[in-house]
Parts: C-alpha cells; sequence; structure tokens
C-alpha cells in the first residue's frame, strides 16, 4: 500500500487513507484547519472536544518547533502546558505524522532539559505511521551527539519498538552503515544489532562487517545480541559466516516495548473500535497474536493480498505461475473507486476471499462478477469461522464475544452492500439458532436473520421459526420487538428480491434460478402467518403495550401493500388477535396506524380485483376469497365502531365485538353504543376534549354530544390537522362514499 | 350480506405444492441437501473388503501405521494442481523458511534448513472421483549431520479423501477435494503449513473432533472386522462429567466376545444402522452396569482402541491396521466434509 509521503510541503493535498485517522490527517503543520473539512470528517458528538484537542497539539507543535534556548520546566508553565498537551494526546490518540519531526528534532537536539526530552520521546506513539524523512533527521542528530546517552538509548529503544510503523525504509537503509557504527558504543551495542537485526537484507552482509563483529564478539565476549546478529548474517550468506553458533537460542533480545506498546495497541483498538468496517484494514498483518489459544482459532479476517509474494520469493528459480496472474493489478494496490474502474478487467481476487469484507472496493468488483467460484471460497471461509468462532456453540469461546459481535456485524454490513444473504450465514443461523440464548450478540444476530435466503418452508419452520418462537415467547418485550423488526427486514428483503428477480427477467428472459412465484408466494404467506401467530400470542402475553403493537402493526405496514409495491399476489390480513388489540388499543398512534393500513389493503385489493376484471397481467393469481371475507369483517368492525356505532350489533367476525344488547346493558354502561365512536374512543377521548375546549371555551361540562353535525366535519379537520393522517385516508377512502349510501353497506369494497 | 365483495374462487390452494425457489443468494445449494447439519446418517454401507489383493500395496501405506494423527478438515482447496507437487514443496520450504525468520524469538540456526517434500499416495482412495491423497513431509538436516545427508523426519501431515463423492460431485472444476487433514509433528509446524495452503489455496482448516456418538458408530464397525493375528483387546475409555477432579473408566473386552456380541446384533451383513449400534452399546453398558452398578450412559465416551484403530474424542486417530486403512479414512472422510458442509 501506498503510505503517504511525508507532509514537509505543507500545501500538498491530503489523502485520506483511514476514515478513522481522518481527523488526524487533516491536521497540518503549522497551517490552520479548514473548518468545514474538520467538521466533515468528525461524525462523533466530541466534534468540539477533538477540534480544540487538535488546536491545543497544534499551539505545542509550533511552540517545540520555535523554542530556542534551554527552558527549565519548573520554571516555565507555557512548556509545561505544551508538553502535558502532546503527552495526553499522544496517549489518547496517537500523534499525526506530522507532528513527529519537530517532536524529534527538538527532543534530540539537546536544547531542552532530559526530563522534557524523555517525556518527549515517551510519547511519541504513532497514531498511523511515522515519515521516514523524520526519522532520518533524528538519526543525523544521532552522529552529531548533541543529546545525552540516555536520551540516544531511549530514542533507539522507541526506533526498534517503532520499527514497522515507519511509511518507508529505502533511506534509512542507506543509513546501515552509520548505525553499525555506533556497535562501538558499548551501552548502545545491544539496541543497534537489534535494530540492524531489523534492518540487514542480504546485501547489507559484507565481509568488512562480518570481521567487525567477530572482533566484537571476541572484545565483549559471547552475546545474544551478536550472535543474533551473526545467525541472521549467516543465514544470508552462509559461504561468509563459517564459525559454528549454537543452535538454539529462544531470546536474543530484550523486550524493549518500554512505555509505547501498550499505548500503540490501545489506540490501534479504540480506532478499530471507531471505524466498524469497510476500510482497509491491516487486520490480517497486524492482528496481536498473544492469545493462548489452538492455531487457527483465532478470528481474523485476512487482508488482501495476490499471491505475488509466494511468487516474488522464488525469482530466482524458474518462476512459478501459480495463478497465472500474467498482467494483474495486485488488489492490495487498489485504493479508489476510478482505479477499480480502470483496472476492472485484468483485476485478480485476493487469495483469500475472506478478505474482501474490509474491501468496499473489492465488493463492488464482486457484485459485478459472476463468477461462482468467489461466492464457494468465501462460502467455504465464512462457514467455517462463524462456526469455530460461536460463542456459544463452542466451549470456552466466551471471552471472545466482542471479536464475535464485531465479524457478525462486518458479516451483516456486507450483506446490505451487496444486498443479498450469505448462505453460510444462514446455515450458521439454523445450526446455531437452537443454541442460542437470545441474549449473546443478540442485536447482531437478529440482524443476520433478516438477510436469510429464501428457501422452501419446511426448513424454515423447523431451522427458523421454532428456535426463534421458543426465544421470542420467553424473553422480554425489548427481545419481541427486536425479532418482529428483524423479521419485518427479512420480509422487505424477500420483496425487494422479488421485484428485482420480476425486473431482471423481463429484461433478459434468462430464468436463472427455478423459483416459481407460487413458491415464493407460499414462502412469503409462511412467514406473514408466522409473525400473525406470535404477535397475537405476544400482545396477550404482554397485555397489549402499545410499544409491541407499534412493531407489529409496522410489519403489517409492509404487507398490506405487497401486491402494489411488490408486485406480489398476495395479500394476508392480520389475525383477530393483531386487528382488535390496535383497534381498541388506548393509543391513538396505534388506531392511526391501523387506520392506514386498512386503507392500503383496500387500495391493493381493489387494484387486485380491476386487474381481475380486466383480464391484464397477473391473471393466473386471485386472491383468495377469505381475504376479501376478512377484509370486509374487519372493515364492518371498524366502521361500527368508529363512525356507526353499531359494532356490537354488526360486527360478524367469530371473534369481533359482537355482543347481545342484555349483555351490555348489564355493564351499565350508558351510551354502550357509541363508546367507541371516534369521539368516545379511549384513543381519542383526549382529541374530543381539547377539541371542545376550542370550539367551546367556555363551556366545562364536557358534553361530547355536542360534536355532531357540522361540529363532527371540524371535529373531523381538527383530527387530521392534528396529524392523524391514517385516519383521513381511512375515512375518506372507506366510509364517506359509502355512508352517504346507508349504515347498512358501511364499509364494504365497492368494486 | 348485500354489498359485501363476492370472493373469487382461490386458484392459489392448487397451487402450493411448489417448495423449489430460487434463492436469495448466491453459494452452494447442496450444503444443506447433506448431512442435515452434522446429523449422522441412519444407516451407513460397512467399508469395502480389504482391498490388500488390489494393486494397493500395504508397504507404501505402511509408514502412516502406529503414529498418532490430529485430524482436521479442511475446505476444498481452489486452483490447487498435482502436477505442481515440486513447485509447492518449494514455495512452501520458503515460506517455512519465511515464518522462522520472522519475529525475533525464533530458533535460528539448526531447524533452519528443513527439507520440504510433497507427494502424492495414490493408494489411498476410495472411489476414481477421489483425488488422491497428498502428503507433506519436513525434515531437517542439523547442522551435525548435513555431512552424511542424514535428514530426521520432523512433521508430516496428508489431505486424502477417501469415497468423499458427496463433497467432490458437487464442487466446480477449480476445487480440489481433500477435506480430511492428518497431522503427526509439531503443532508449530501445522500451523505454518496449515496457514501456508490457507493463503496459497484459500481453504480453511479446522480441528475434526469425534463427537461420542461416532465413537460409538467406530466401536460397533471396528469390532465387526476381521484381523489375523491374534488382536489386542478393544478398549473403550468412558469420562464422568461434572466431577471436580477428571475420572476416567476404562472397559476393556476381549475382542473375540465383542466380535460375537455385534454378530447377535447385526442384521444384514455389510451395512450398519444406527438402531444396531444403539443396542451393541447397551449390551455393553448393561453387562458392565450389572458387574459394576455404574450406568456408562451417563458418561462420555471419549476414546475406543480395537485391533483395527484407536480415535479419541479430541480428533486424534492411530491407525493399526494398513488393510483397514481405507476403511477408517471412509468414516473419517465422511466426518470432515459433514463439518464442512
Amino acid at each position: 500500500m501506498q503510505r503517504r509521503q511525508s507532509s514537509k510541503t505543507p500545501k500538498q493535498p491530503l489523502q485520506i487513507h483511514h476514515k478513522n485517522q481522518t481527523d488526524l490527517s487533516a491536521w497540518r503543520k503549522g497551517g490552520r484547519i479548514d473548518p468545514e473539512k474538520s467538521v466533515q470528517n468528525h461524525q462523533s458528538p466530541t466534534n468540539q472536544k477533538s477540534d480544540s484537542k487538535q488546536d491545543s497539539l497544534e499551539q505545542a507543535l509550533s511552540y517545540f518547533e520555535k523554542v530556542q534556548d534551554r527552558v527549565s520546566l519548573k520554571k516555565n508553565n507555557v512548556l509545561q502546558k505544551h508538553l502535558t498537551t502532546v503527552e495526553s494526546i499522544a496517549l489518547q490518540r496517537g500523534l499525526p505524522p506530522e507532528g513527529f519531526d519537530v517532536l524529534l528534532n527538538v527532543a534530540l537536539s539537546g536544547k531542552l532539559a532530559d526530563t522534557v526530552n524523555t517525556r518527549l520521546l515517551k510519547s511519541l506513539v504513532p497514531a498511523s505511521v511515522i515519515p521516514e524523512t523524520s526519522v532520518v533527521s533524528s538519526v543525523s542528530w544521532l552522529c552529531v551527539s548533541k543529546c545525552s546517552g540516555n536520551i540516544q538509548l531511549l530514542f533507539l529503544r522507541w526506533l526498534i519498538t517503532v520499527f514497522d510503523f515507519i511509511d518507508h525504509k529505502e533511506q534509512l537503509h542507506a543509513l546501515y552503515g552509520f548505525f553499525f557504527s555506533f556497535l562501538q558504543d558499548e551501552k548502545m551495542c545491544p539496541y543497534v544489532c537489534h535494530l540492524l537485526y531489523l534492518l540487514t537484507r542480504k546485501e547489507s552482509v559484507k565481509p568488512f562487517r562480518i570481521r567487525r563483529l567477530l572482533d566484537l564478539q571476541a572484545k565483549m565476549g559471547m552475546q545474544s545480541h551478536l550472535q543474533a546478529l551473526l545467525s541472521l548474517y549467516k543465514l544470508f550468506c552462509p559461504e561468509l559466516v563459517t564459525i559454528t553458533l549454537p543452535g538454539k537460542m529462544k531470546t536474543y533480545f530484550k523486550n524493549y516495548e518500554g512505555p509505547w506498546k501498550a499505548a500503540i495497541n490501545a489506540i490501534r483498538r479504540r480506532n478499530q473500535e471507531d471505524s466498524p468496517v469497510l476500510q482497509p484494514l491491516f487486520l490480517g498483518t497486524a492482528q496481536p497474536q498473544s492469545r493462548k489459544r489452538k492455531w487457527n482459532t483465532q478470528l481474523i479476517i485476512p487482508a488482501s493480498s495476490t499471491n505475488k509474494n509466494n511468487l516474488e520469493e522464488d525469482r530466482e528459480k524458474n518462476r512459478v505461475d501459480l495463478y497465472s496472474t500474467n498482467e494483474s493489478l495486485p488488489v492490495e494496490q487498489l485504493q479508489t473507486f476510478s482505479q477499480l474502474l480502470q483496472n476492472i478487467h485484468h483485476l485478480e481476487f485476493p487469495s483469500q476471499m475472506g478478505s474482501v469484507l474490509t474491501n468496499p472496493l473489492l465488493l463492488h468488483y464482486m457484485n459485478c462478477t459472476k463468477d461462482e467460484s468467489i461466492y464457494l471460497r468465501l462460502y467455504y471461509w465464512m462457514g467455517q469461522t462463524l462456526q469455530e468462532e460461536c460463542t456459544w456453540c463452542v466451549a470456552d469461546n466466551n471471552q471472545y464475544e466482542e471479536e464475535f459481535k464485531d465479524f457478525l456485524e462486518t458479516v451483516y454490513k456486507t450483506e446490505c452492500f451487496l444486498q443479498e444473504g450469505f448462505s453460510s450465514c444462514e446455515e450458521f443461523l439454523y445450526k446455531s439458532l437452537p443454541l442460542w440464548d437470545g441474549f449473546c450478540c443478540r442485536s447482531q444476530i437478529l440482524r443476520l436473520v433478516s438477510w436469510i435466503p429464501l428457501s422452501s418452508f419446511s426448513e424454515m419452520k423447523s431451522h427458523l421459526y421454532d428456535p426463534l418462537a421458543q426465544l421470542f415467547f420467553t424473553s422480554s418485550l425489548y427481545f419481541k420487538c427486536s425479532v418482529l423488526e428483524s423479521l419485518k427486514e427479512l420480509l422487505q428483503n424477500w420483496l425487494n428480491w422479488h421485484v428485482i428477480h420480476l425486473d431482471s427477467e423481463s429484461d433478459s428472459q434468462v430464468h436463472s434460478s427455478n423459483t416459481t412465484l407460487s413458491g415464493l408466494v407460499n414462502v412469503v404467506a409462511e412467514l406473514i402467518h408466522f409473525v400473525g401467530w406470535i404477535s397475537t400470542v405476544a400482545l396477550r402475553l404482554e397485555n397489549n403495550p402499545t410499544f409491541l403493537l407499534y412493531f407489529i402493526l409496522d410489519f403489517y405496514e409492509t404487507v398490506c401493500d405487497m401486491y402494489l409495491r411488490y408486485n406480489l399476489p398476495l395479500l394476508i390480513m392480520p389475525p383477530a388477535g393483531v386487528f382488535y388489540p390496535a383497534l381498541l388499543s388506548m393509543d391513538s398512534v396505534s388506531l392511526n396506524q391501523l387506520c392506514y393500513i386498512m386503507y392500503r389493503y383496500r387500495t391493493n385489493l381493489v387494484a387486485a380485483k380491476e386487474n381481475e376484471l380486466s383480464k391484464t397481467k397477473l391473471l393466473q393469481f386471485k386472491f383468495s376469497s377469505q381475504t376479501y371475507q376478512e377484509y370486509n369483517q374487519y372493515i364492518i368492525a371498524m366502521v361500527g365502531c368508529l363512525w356507526t356505532s353499531s359494532a356490537f350489533q354488526k360486527d360478524i367476525h367469530p371473534q369481533g365485538l359482537r355482543m347481545d344488547d342484555e349483555l351490555l346493558k348489564k355493564t351499565t354502561v350508558q351510551e354502550f353504543k357509541t363508546s367507541f365512536n371516534i369521539v368516545y374512543h379511549p384513543a381519542m377521548m383526549g382529541y374530543a376534549l381539547l377539541f371542545l375546549q376550542q370550539a367551546w371555551p367556555d363551556d366545562t361540562t364536557f358534553n361530547f354530544s355536542l360534536i355532531k353535525g357540522k361540529k363532527w366535519n371540524w371535529y373531523l379537520e381538527y383530527l387530521y390537522a392534528q396529524g392523524l393522517k391514517g385516519l383521513k385516508v381511512f375515512i375518506e377512502s372507506s366510509i364517506n362514499r359509502v355512508s352517504q349510501a346507508s349504515h347498512s353497506k358501511a364499509g364494504n369494497v365497492q368494486v | 350480506a348485500p354489498g359485501l365483495v363476492p370472493a373469487m374462487e382461490s386458484a392459489d390452494g392448487a397451487v402450493r405444492t411448489l417448495p423449489s425457489i430460487g434463492r436469495l443468494s448466491r453459494g452452494p445449494a447442496f450444503g444443506r441437501a447433506h448431512g442435515r447439519f452434522g446429523l449422522s446418517p441412519s444407516g451407513r454401507l460397512l467399508p469395502p473388503a480389504p482391498r490388500s489383493q488390489e494393486n494397493a500395496d500395504p508397504q507404501r501405506t505402511a509408514f502412516l501405521l502406529r503414529k498418532q494423527w490430529t485430524l482436521y478438515s479442511v475446505t476444498p482447496l481452489y486452483r490447487f494442481s498435482d502436477a505442481r507437487l515440486r513447485d509447492y514443496a518449494r514455495l512452501l520450504s520458503a515460506f517455512i523458511a519465511a515464518e522462522k525468520q520472522k519475529g525475533l524469538a525464533v530458533e535460528v540456526g539448526v531447524e533452519l534448513d528443513i527439507k520440504v517434500s510433497v507427494s502424492s499416495l495414490p493408494d489411498l482412495k476410495g472411489s476414481d472421483q477421489d483425488q488422491a491423497a497428498i502428503l507433506v513431509q519436513l525434515s531437517s538436516r542439523s547442522a551435525a549431520s548435513s555431512k552424511n545427508s542424514e535428514e530426521k523426519l520432523i512433521w508430516s501431515g496428508w489431505f486424502c479423501c477417501v469415497s468423499g463423492d458427496d463433497l467432490s460431485e458437487n464442487v466446480p472444476e477449480d476445487f480440489t477435494c481433500l477435506p480430511l487433514f492428518l497431522a503427526n509433528g509439531g503443532e508449530s509446524y501445522t500451523s505454518i503449513v496449515g496457514s501456508w495452503f490457507q493463503k496459497t489455496f484459500d481453504c480453511r482448516f479446522r480441528r475434526l473432533a469425534i463427537s461420542p456418538l461416532n465413537l460409538s458408530w467406530m466401536a460397533a464397525m471396528w469390532t465387526g472386522c476381521k484381523v489375523d493375528k491374534t488382536a489386542s483387546a478393544m478398549e473403550l475409555v468412558f469420562s464422568v462429567p461434572c466431577l471436580p477432579q477428571p475420572l476416567n473408566i476404562s472397559y476393556a473386552i476381549h475382542p473375540e466376545d465383542a466380535k460375537a456380541l455385534w454378530d447377535t446384533v447385526q442384521k444384514t451383513p455389510g451395512e450398519i444402522t444406527q438402531e444396531e449400534v444403539d443396542v451393541f452399546m447397551d449390551c455393553l453398558y448393561s453387562h458392565f452396569h450389572r458387574h459394576f452398578k455404574i450406568h456408562l450412559s451417563a458418561t462420555k465416551l471419549v476414546k475406543v482402541s480395537t485391533a483395527i484403530a484407536s480415535a479419541h474424542c479430541d480428533g486424534i486417530i492411530k491407525f493399526l491396521q494398513s488393510q483397514y486403512l481405507t476403511g477408517v479414512l471412509m468414516l473419517l472422510t465422511e466426518l470432515a466434509i459433514s463439518q464442512i458442509q
């Protein structure tokens, strides 16, 4: 990957490689931050806080850049302030690449006291990369010995620790001789050996250097750091190093990680948290390896790479071309969308398909390629990873729940990106749901459920619906709502898929999969029946809370529009256990939602009937008589309740409100007939009250019977103005027309 | 009632018979058709007759016997080619050298010249569709012995597929099915070699544990096999759950007694059913209970040793009879495939 060059030239356009580091990349040495840009880049609510931090870091750096004479720390408050700023920002977020030049220069120039220099060096924690130039210039400071021995040592330790963060190493390699000359310093020798060990290439091994090392060894005795370097030399050039070195040596160098390693890891962890997914992560190569788990059971999304590595190793021999990837662009060089477009004809997928998950460009590419093997490779990798990492299926995995959550999240986002579910994920859900406690990784699992592909019902029932129902009934209200939400999304994904499928079919005439419309209708119907069933039970269990009702009705908002919006010849009415609780709800939101749904049902049914009569498209499908019957029953009950005050007589639904007058009289409610119309309905009474107060401000008797005739219409207008749009469209479509005819025909769909 | 919509006769009742649905995802549709998510089939065919009469030479696979092999399942290898084994050996040895140099605490020196050989084991096949097994061997030339070129085998591993048609029939040409991997030697080498295969052929290794149910299958299947020499005792090891200290119960049975029992249980020669396995194990359990008043059915079967092979639930196997090698591998291949799919 091409890293950003050092920012010695402040005007150079800013390239942003890592989203999580944008705020740092936007920072310019000695310059101002474009306020708009920085606001754009910050997405967290702590915008201002981090802005001010950035400002103070800028100030601190420009201070250190200009600081001239030896300033005493104790006496100088300004120095103290800036030093603390640098330290705290370094620990929290790491320093931007541009900061290193300034700070290394001041720390190694000996301008300030050693305590300050030490503190500065200790806070050199990289947020992303360290520019090579700043390291080179600090080596030149090292050569002029302006700083004390302790600072030199600390600098070398720092350099060893952050070696992998230096953006380029070519110029550093050119300084190999300088480093080598430091070997003569007894104190620096072990550190310099370590550094040389990191820098050494085959071409660095020279006879005079070997001689020098052997001399040193003769002088200082068998030192493990010298041996390390010698054995590396021997590895590169066995013909030059003829001495026998002891075979096994577990550690050559002491652990010089010092104060930086922990901070670097903490920052990396935080950065990964901040940026959930979809950026070229360095996950695969830089994952901490410390955990004592068996081989290959760590959750690592591989980094994108072609197999070039293997090829290069073999360059000297007759080049082996594993994949015959002549001319292809290595995926790790792929940085921008336009690059993707330019190279799309000779792009090779990475050697491990799992890496596409963290690479949005490759996902784009994947989306438009037809190669099935790509999906198969991803299928196997993901299936195995999900099963192995599942925190509730595999014993002792539970301490890695956060990691697994992140992975599930990544998978979900990829599915959203590709707009299709992974079959490996589906199988994982089927295998693991029966064992799931409904708690671990809850939101991730439920989101993955929404991407389950369509399949035949027998499987869905035993693998998805049954385990889900068990958890649903025994879990909290919140869980119930989450399940309903994800089932709604599942339904919408299926319907979207169906619509797209219809389109592409008419486009190309190619029937790629053996989908039958009736099969699809069956599967969708089963899902809707399942949701109807669990909703009915849940409303009873939870005693009809508005919150739950909202999620249920939300599901039916999709269901009632399937015919017109998704071109699916299917409409299913909600069960009575959902319809009546919504109709008699204490809350106007639910009632309004129900009104809207019934209006959409009507629109869909009327459209279907018209299509049937005109014998146009979708001819072979007709809604079952039961659907019309149910709709009619509901509409009679609804109009009877809200409008004609005749629900107790007219409702003909077997589970409906029909009651004998005798029975009703026993309730001793005086005006029972009107008690559910739009004035007296418990969900509406609040509106009626406010309306009365406005219409008759002086009247304090709350005489609801005043709302009739012309006032009734005013009241309606008032309700509409209060935002009850569902009620409006319902009344306008299902009542007004009919009510003129007679109450006996109330609410019937007239076609 | 007047005015109500006369409902059309339902047409969809008649068409609700076609559950074959296109899928919302790309990917293999076969996955779910097999294995029913890891459940064992209700019946299995016995391993085919020992293949010693055929062209297979027992000597050529003898080195696989009497070693402990750790089992892994491996997803199909992408763009693997039989013709390039030598190249692979070279690349793998370069990879091993690179891995060993990486970092500081590695053992530099002696073990660096590790020789890698990758070869084919054509004898280990169940059917013609099976891919020939692939053997990977790492041997070291220690500094002292390098002059007399004495090589010491330090690690070996092999991929195989015996009657893995379930898998191989369903993957495209670019993929090579060798779902079972067996390793003997240090786990650090397994890790390096496995990582290389994972990176190069986009496959994934996973430890293959053997469930108690499958162990009891092995116990039954292997009891029925004929062995020429005086066979060693059949041993079943059970572990007692929920104890502060681990407690293992070893149950040894004379092989002839076990065979006699099995012969009374098995109905159709050449075929075994789950029911027969259950009956066989229940008989052993009730016999044990009669003597020791311990219900073995409440414990967990962790190890089965017979004259044919021994298997541990952690996924470790030792082959003892070369004539039954492919038979045992066939069952293990099946288990590996069910873990992959």
